[in-house]
C-alpha cells in the first residue's frame, strides 16, 4: 500500500516539546523520560521503537493522561493535542478529550477487555460517554464501526464476550471501540505484539486502512522492526527515556549513523537462514510417531467440545542438531512439547527417547527419563520461583536425582560461567536479574539435570531484540557444547531461520510440512507455510548487516 | 447447566443423610436425660421409665431412627417432648423474626462494606483505607455479645434512642418492626462488615491492575463508573463467596444475638430445645439450618454464572 506522505501544510495534531517525566524516588534513574520531542500530523503513522524501559510506553500514557499521577508526574516540557495544551488540563477535559479526540489500543486485546460485558456493550460505552445517542442510534452505530473494521456478523458478535472470540476479533474490537467517534489521534502500544503472524498482518493492513480513510495521525509504539517497516511514515528510536534519533522510514532504517539504532537494527534476524551443515551421523535421540493428542472430550451427551491438539505427528532430532516447530497459536506445537516431556500425557502413538517408548509409561516409570529432556519457558519471570534463589532452583533438579549439595552446587557455578553468568550470583534471587539473564539462569537449571534433549518453548519471544540475539547464541553455544538434541518452538520465523537445522511447520495439531531450514524459506512446499513467509512483516527489507549467529 | 443443577440438587440428599446421623448421635450421646429433666427433680425412677417409654426412648437406637426418617420424609418432624405441640407449628411461629433478623443483618452489611471496601482500594493506603481496616480489625476481633452489650449501653441505657430489647412483628406495624431491628442487626452485622469490606477491598485491588480498567479510563469514562461498572462487577465472585458465607455463620451467631435482645427467633428456640434435651426440635432445627446452608451454596454457584459469562457448570 502507498504510503501517505505528510503534505507540507497539513496542520499538527500532536505536538509534544522536550517533555519530561519524573520517575518516584528510588526508582534506577531520574526520569522515565526526558526531553521528548515528537510531531505527529494529520494522516501520519509515527512509530517509537525501543527496547523495554526505553519510556515509549510512559510517553504515550503521558499523553492519554493515564500514567498514574503520584508516580510519574510531568515536570517540564508541553503536550498540544490540536493546539490545545493538554498536560496540566482538568480531568474533566481529559475525560472528555479521551475517546472523542484521541483514543488508545493496547498490546494484549486478551486483557484489555472486561471479560463480564459484551464486546457491544463496550464499544456502545464509548458512546454513551461521549454523545447523546439514544439506545437505538447507539446500537446502530455499534454495529456501523464493528462493519467498519470488517468483523463478520456484528448482529451476532455484539453480544459475545471477549472470551468468546479470536485474538484477532478481540484486537478489532479495542480498535472499534478506539475509533467510534473517529478521535483525530490513534496511539497503538504495541497493538500486534500479542498476534499470530498472519493476523499481525491483517491487523496493519486494518490500522493503514483506516487511518488512509479517516486521516488518522498514529503514535504507533512496537520493538519490531519489521512492523515499523510494514506501517511506519516515520520512526521515533528512543532509549532509556530520550529519543535517540528521529527520522522518515527510510532514513532510520536503511542509512542511519546512529550506532544504537543500527545495534537495534542489525539485531533482528533475517529471515534468510545462513548455511548450516546439515547434521546426518547418528541414530536420533528423540523421535516420536504418530503421536496424537485430543483436548477435551465429547461428555456424557456427546455435546462436548473437542480440539485435536495433535495428530499423527512425526518428528526426529539428532544429538547436536535442532529442530524448530513452527507455527501459530492453536497450532498444536507447545502440545508436542508438553507431551515429550510427559507434562500431559498423550493419547496416542509413540515417543522414543534413545529408542525407549515413554508414552505409555506411568508417572513412577518416567522419573528416571525426566532428567533426559529438559524444558526452557517463555517467560522467564514466571519460570523461576521469587521466592527461592537462583542457586537453590538450579540445584534442585540433580538434588531430586540424587546429586550431593555439594556437588550440585559445584555444577551450578559451573554453569554459571556457562551461561555467561557471575557464579557469585547464586545466592540472589529472580527479581535481581533482567529478563535475558532470568532466561540464561533457565538455560542453567536446564542444563544443571544433564539432558540429552532440550526443548527451548518460545524462549527467546518475550526478550528485547538485542537481548534475544544473545540468547540465541547462548542457545546454539550450549547445543554445540552438549552435543544436544535441541526442539525449539515459536512463532517467529525470523527467529526459527537463524537457529534451526531443520523446520517443521504444524497448523491446527497436523504437520504440513518439514524439511531443512534453507530449502523450506527458499521453496515453501505447502500453501500455509507460504501464507506465514507472507504475512512475516517487513519480509522485503533487508535488515542490512543482520546478525548472523 | 441444567444437568448440573438436577445433580446439585439430588447430591443434598446424601449430605442430610450424613447430617441426620450426625445430629441423631450426638443427641443421644450426650449426657442429660429429657425424662428426667421432664419429671423433674422429685420423680422415682419409674417415674422415668414411664416418661422415657412416653417418648419413644425406650426403643433401640436403630428403630428411633428409622421411625424419624420415615416421618420426615411424609412431611411429620415430631412433636416437642414439652409444649404439646408439633415442631413444625413451634418452628412456623419462631422463623419470622430471625429470618428478618438475618435478611437485615446481611442487607446491612452489603450496603455498608461493599462501597467501604471499594473507596478503600480506590484509596490504597490512605488515611481512609488505613482506617477501614483498622477497623475492620476491630470488627473481627470483638465478639458479638460484646458489642451487643456495649452497644445496649450506650443506645440504650445512655442515650435512649433504640429500645433494650424486644421484638414486634410486622403485622404490628413496620416502623416499629424495623426500629427494633435496628441495634440487634447492627450488632450482628459488625463482624460481617469487617470481612466483606477486607475481601470487597482485596478483590477490587487486585482488578485495579487489570489492562481493561486502563481501557476503560482511556475512554474517558469518569472513576466512579470505572469503580462500579468495571471494577466491582469483575471483582464481584470472591465477594458474593464471602457474602455467602456470611449468611452461613449468620445462623450460627443469631443463636447469640436472639438471646442478648431477646427476640423470639429460632435462635432461642435452638436454645431452649438443647437445654432441655428436646430431641425432636433440635433435630428438625440442625436439619432446617443444613438445608438452608446447602441451597444458600447451590445459590451462589448459579449466581457466579450470572456475575462471570467465563463460569459454565
Amino acid at each position: 500500500m502507498a504510503k501517505i506522505s505528510k503534505s507540507e501544510n497539513s496542520e499538527n495534531v500532536l505536538e509534544i516539546n522536550d517533555l519530561t517525566v519524573r520517575l518516584p524516588k528510588g526508582a534506577d534513574r531520574e526520569n522515565a523520560i526526558m526531553d521528548v520531542s515528537i510531531t505527529i500530523g494529520r494522516g501520519e503513522i509515527v512509530c517509537i521503537v525501543g527496547e523495554s524501559g526505553s519510556g515509549k510506553s510512559v510517553t504515550a500514557q503521558t499523553v492519554m493522561g493515564l500514567n498514574p499521577p503520584d508516580q510519574l508526574s510531568p515536570t517540564a516540557g508541553s503536550v498540544h493535542l490540536n493546539d490545545e495544551s493538554i498536560l496540566g488540563v482538568s480531568q474533566d477535559r481529559l475525560r472528555q478529550l479521551r475517546g472523542e479526540r484521541m483514543a488508545m489500543i493496547f498490546q494484549e486485546p486478551m486483557t484489555a477487555l472486561n471479560p463480564v460485558m459484551t464486546v457491544g456493550d463496550q464499544i456502545e460505552e464509548m458512546l454513551e460517554i461521549h454523545t447523546t445517542f439514544s439506545a437505538s442510534e447507539r446500537r446502530e452505530k455499534v454495529l456501523e464501526v464493528m462493519e467498519d473494521v470488517n468483523l463478520p456478523d456484528p448482529k451476532k458478535m455484539a453480544d459475545s464476550y471477549p472470551h468468546q472470540l479470536s485474538g484477532g476479533q478481540r484486537q478489532r474490537i479495542m480498535i472499534a471501540i478506539a475509533l467510534a467517534l473517529e478521535p483525530g489521534l490513534l496511539i497503538a502500544d504495541e497493538p500486534t505484539t500479542a498476534l499470530d503472524v498472519t493476523t499481525q498482518a491483517q491487523i496493519l493492513d486494518l490500522i493503514k486502512d483506516i487511518q488512509v480513510r479517516h486521516g488518522t495521525a498514529v503514535m504507533f509504539i512496537t520493538h519490531d522492526f519489521g512492523v515499523v517497516a510494514e506501517i511506519a511514515d516515520r520512526v521515533v528510536v528512543m532509549r532509556n527515556g530520550r529519543v535517540v534519533e528521529q527520522g522518515t522510514v527510510d532514513h532510520v532504517l536503511s542509512k542511519s549513523k546512529e550506532p544504537y539504532t543500527r545495534m537495534l537494527i542489525s539485531s533482528v534476524p533475517s529471515l534468510t537462514p545462513p548455511k548450516r551443515e546439515p547434521i546426518i551421523k547418528g541414530d536420533p535421540i528423540l523421535q516420536t510417531r504418530a503421536l496424537d493428542k485430543i483436548y477435551g472430550s465429547l461428555g456424557l451427551f456427546g455435546k462436548g467440545r473437542v480440539v485435536h491438539a495433535a495428530s499423527q505427528v512425526e518428528l526426529e532430532v539428532r544429538r547436536g542438531e535442532t529442530l524448530g516447530v513452527v507455527g501459530e497459536s492453536g497450532s498444536g506445537k507447545s502440545t508436542v512439547a508438553r507431551c515429550i516431556v510427559r507434562l500431559v500425557d498423550p493419547n496416542g502413538g509413540e515417543i522414543l527417547i534413545d529408542g525407549n517408548n515413554i508414552a505409555g509409561l506411568s508417572q513412577k516409570g518416567i522419573r528416571s527419563f525426566r532428567k533426559d529432556v529438559q524444558i526452557v519457558f517463555q517467560d522467564p519471570y514466571r519460570s523461576l520461583n521469587p521466592r527461592r534463589t537462583v542457586g537453590q532452583s538450579i540445584v534442585e533438579g540433580p538434588m531430586n536425582f540424587n546429586v550431593g549439595k555439594v556437588e550440585a552446587l559445584e555444577r551450578a557455578r559451573e554453569l554459571m560461567r556457562v551461561v555467561g553468568l557471575s557464579p557469585d550470583a547464586l545466592d540472589r534471587f529472580p527479581h535481581q536479574f533482567s529478563g535475558g539473564q532470568r532466561q540464561r539462569i533457565c538455560i542453567a537449571r536446564a542444563l544443571a539435570m544433564e539432558p540429552e534433549i532440550l526443548i527451548a518453548d518460545e524462549a527467546v519471544s518475550a526478550l528485547d531484540v538485542s537481548v534475544q540475539a544473545q540468547v540465541l547464541e547462548l542457545l546454539d553455544q550450549v547445543r554445540k557444547d552438549f552435543d544436544l538434541a535441541v526442539l525449539f518452538i515459536t512463532h517467529d520465523l525470523r527467529v526459527a531461520a537463524q537457529i534451526c537445522d531443520r523446520i517443521m511447520v504444524m497448523k491446527l495439531g497436523e504437520v504440513v510440512e518439514q524439511g531443512p531450514t534453507a530449502s523450506v524459506y527458499a521453496d515453501p512446499q505447502h500453501e500455509y507455510t507460504k501464507l506465514l513467509l507472507d504475512a512475516a512483516p517487513g519480509r522485503d527489507v533487508d535488515f542490512s548487516g543482520a546478525a548472523s549467529i | 447447566m441444567a444437568t448440573y443443577l438436577i445433580k446439585r440438587v439430588f447430591s443434598v440428599i446424601p449430605v442430610m443423610l450424613v447430617v441426620a446421623v450426625i445430629v441423631f448421635m450426638m443427641l443421644r450421646l450426650t449426657p442429660g436425660d429429657p425424662a428426667a429433666i421432664i419429671a423433674g427433680d422429685a420423680a422415682t425412677s419409674q417415674d422415668i421409665a414411664q416418661i422415657r417409654d412416653k417418648l419413644g426412648l425406650e426403643e433401640p437406637l436403630i428403630a428411633q431412627f428409622g421411625i424419624w426418617i420415615g416421618n420426615m420424609l411424609t412431611g411429620d418432624f415430631g412433636d416437642s417432648f414439652y409444649y404439646k405441640r408439633t415442631v413444625s407449628s413451634m418452628i412456623a411461629d419462631r422463623v419470622g423474626p430471625t429470618l428478618a433478623l438475618a435478611t437485615f443483618t446481611i442487607f446491612l452489611a452489603c450496603i455498608v462494606a461493599v462501597p467501604l471496601g471499594t473507596i478503600a482500594a480506590y484509596k490504597q493506603g490512605s488515611w481512609l483505607d488505613r482506617t477501614v481496616m483498622g477497623m475492620s480489625v476491630v470488627g473481627f476481633s470483638v465478639p458479638v455479645f460484646v458489642i451487643g452489650y456495649i452497644m445496649i449501653y450506650i443506645f440504650a441505657v445512655k442515650l435512649d434512642w433504640f429500645p433494650v430489647q424486644g421484638y414486634q412483628p410486622i403485622s404490628d406495624g413496620i416502623g416499629g418492626f424495623i426500629y427494633r431491628l435496628i441495634m440487634p442487626s447492627m450488632a450482628l452485622s459488625v463482624i460481617f462488615i469487617a470481612l466483606i469490606a477486607r475481601m470487597t477491598r482485596t478483590s477490587v485491588l487486585e482488578v485495579l491492575n487489570e489492562d481493561y480498567i486502563r481501557t476503560a479510563r482511556a475512554k474517558g469514562l469518569a472513576e466512579s463508573k470505572v469503580m462500579t461498572r468495571h471494577a466491582l462487577r469483575n471483582a464481584a465472585v470472591p465477594i458474593v463467596t464471602v457474602i455467602g458465607f456470611a449468611v452461613a455463620i449468620l445462623i450460627g451467631g443469631v443463636v447469640v444475638t436472639e438471646s442478648v435482645f431477646v427476640i423470639p427467633g429460632l435462635g432461642t428456640l435452638t436454645l431452649d430445645a438443647i437445654q432441655g434435651r428436646d430431641y425432636p426440635t433440635v433435630q428438625a432445627l440442625i436439619m432446617l439450618f443444613s438445608v438452608v446452608y446447602v441451597l444458600i451454596n447451590l445459590f451462589i454457584d448459579v449466581i457466579y454464572t450470572i456475575l462471570d459469562p467465563r463460569i459454565r457448570y
